[in-house]
């Protein structure tokens, strides 16, 4: 139930969001009239809108193979990253030892990895999600592990106190304690997830049947249709946003109890 | 009705020093002797060794030199040492009463493994009761007040029926009425446990209401024990009394004159 203020402020939050995306549209309207700019250099709003629609099938189906690709990549994410954190945060040693690795996985560009990938995974489904996987790991990983490590000092000696066990104090209180650092790094990765899975598809998606908005955008920019591929840029942001938004309410679900209203 | 355990359990602490990494002396030869079921309590400027000094008593700090005995021997790991921190230090994701009954769910050993989840609750129901929240069993944290938080620690403390208890300066965040209503709920636990107590406390007036006996704490040492031979049981009344004020006059001398030294 949203409170009276939380509701004016929704509403003030949307206008102002609605207000912003109309000026913009209208502005970009009139810079493609004013400099009369051809449209396969930089289409109107509408020729976009109607280049959308025209494709609305095709776009749709590009949506939920993204959009499937980014959720697996994103799922994997967190149980991959959490079981690494767990383990990070039982050992400085192995902490030492791994996590520069995770920071090298991180800086990796993945135009460079994604073809590698392709070598050893083919032209599928998996090379998305593996790719997806590597772009959305770090944040999970360094946010858990700083979210297991980071408890209050007082609340450990309690545990300390009674002589509780590392794996009593991992499930107890370190994990419980590391919800939120998971679901801030969780809404990171969402965002990323889907600039992961369509990175892929640019390489996974050429000459085969795989359909995502990577691999439309790489046709359509082959046939310099740009209204229709700035069709599925929005597309793809507003799968970024569905995704942050799914997160979103499974955080605000999970963490209701123990977060202040 | 659940049974009472009424004995407090001697502590002698023998030449404790406590010496850190960097080569500072917190605890220098400390010995000190508690009576079963005393309140004594530890005063001090900050910095001083009070609360390295409890941390040793309570097995959280490992002494540099010297031995800290209990008679009976007591164990923390079974529920017989509880501590009470200066901030309440709940877990935010349990209710109140889920939080009073953490030590013993964490308590596998000693004696408490054998208890239900039903009769957990219950113990903690009644300690809830005890400290006049038998209605708030069902809040979490944020829904509570500062006073209230640490009527839950000092209850979740108790929980386990502890020989000794141990409090770090547990009213020092609370405003003057709040910290005096606590303290006098703190005598009347302690007159029907009888548990012995060590506090550490930077008000006078608290000390001297609470305690059978006041230590001066000074640059790691123990400077002086003050005897408080005040009547019990002690209420509001008493603070008005010339022998509290005299005895209060005097812990403040030994404190400044400690101060001064």
């Amino acid at each position: 139930m949203i409170k009276f203020a939380d509701r004016r402020e929704l509403l003030l939050s949307i206008t102002l969001v609605v207000g912003v995306a109309i000026a913009s549209l209208i502005s970009w309207e009139i810079v493609v009239w004013h400099f009369e700019l051809p449209k396969a250099l930089l289409p109107t709003p509408r020729q976009c809108f109607s280049a959308g629609v025209e494709n609305r099938e095709i776009l749709f189906k590009g949506i939920i193979s993204t959009g499937i690709a980014s959720i697996a990549g994103l799922a994997v994410s967190v149980a991959l990253g959490s079981l690494l954190a767990m383990l990070f945060s039982q050992s400085r040693k192995l902490r030492l030892a791994l996590f520069p690795y995770m920071i090298l996985l991180q800086t990796v560009p993945v135009v460079a990895v994604a073809p590698l990938l392709i070598i050893w995974s083919g032209y599928t489904f998996r090379t998305v999600v593996m790719v997806t996987v590597i772009v959305c790991l770090f944040p999970i990983v360094n946010g858990v592990t700083t979210g297991l490590l980071s408890m209050d000092r007082d609340v450990r000696d309690l545990f300390r106190l009674y002589k509780v066990g590392r794996l009593r104090t991992l499930r107890s209180l370190q994990l419980p304690s590391a919800v939120g650092h998971l679901v801030l790094s969780t809404k990171t990765s969402a965002a990323l997830a889907v600039i992961g899975a369509i990175v892929a598809e640019f390489f996974v998606g050429n000459g085969t049947a795989y359909d995502g908005l990577g691999t439309l955008m790489t046709g359509w920019q082959a046939l310099a249709k740009t209204d229709a591929l700035i069709a599925a840029l929005f597309c793809s942001a507003l799968l970024g946003l569905a995704l942050f938004g799914m997160v979103q309410l499974i955080a605000a679900t999970i963490l209701r109890r123990w977060v202040q209203p | 009705m659940i049974p009472l355990q009424k004995n407090g359990a001697s502590i002698t602490c023998t030449e404790l020093t406590v010496r850190f990494s960097g080569g500072f002396e917190a605890l220098s030869d400390v010995s000190l002797e508690v009576p079963p079921g005393e309140i004594l309590s530890l005063v001090g400027p900050s910095g001083c060794g009070k609360t390295t000094l409890l941390r040793v008593l309570a097995g959280l700090q490992k002494p540099t030199r010297g031995e800290v005995k209990t008679q009976p021997s007591i164990e923390a790991d079974k529920g017989q040492i509880a501590f009470v921190f200066q901030q309440p230090t709940l877990l935010p994701w349990r209710t109140t009463l889920k939080n009073v009954a953490l030590p013993l769910e964490l308590l596998c050993k000693g004696g408490h493994a054998s208890q239900s989840r039903r009769e957990r609750e219950a113990i903690a129901e009644q300690r809830l009761r005890d400290v006049g929240l038998g209605h708030a069993m069902n809040l979490y944290p944020r829904e509570l007040s500062g006073g209230m938080k640490m009527r839950v620690s000092i209850a979740r403390a108790l929980v386990t029926q502890p020989s000794v208890l141990l409090l770090d300066e547990p009213f020092a965040a609370l405003d003057e009425v709040l910290r005096d209503q606590l303290g006098e709920m703190l005598l009347q636990l302690w007159s029907q446990q009888k548990f012995t107590a060590v506090m550490v406390t930077h008000n006078i007036s608290e000390a001297v209401l609470l305690s059978h006996r006041i230590a001066v704490i000074q640059d790691g040492q123990r400077r002086e024990v003050i005897e408080n031979l005040l009547p019990w049981p002690r209420d509001e009344a008493i603070r008005t009394s010339s022998e509290f004020g005299e005895l209060y006059r005097r812990v403040s001398r030994a404190l400044r004159g400690s101060e001064a030294g």
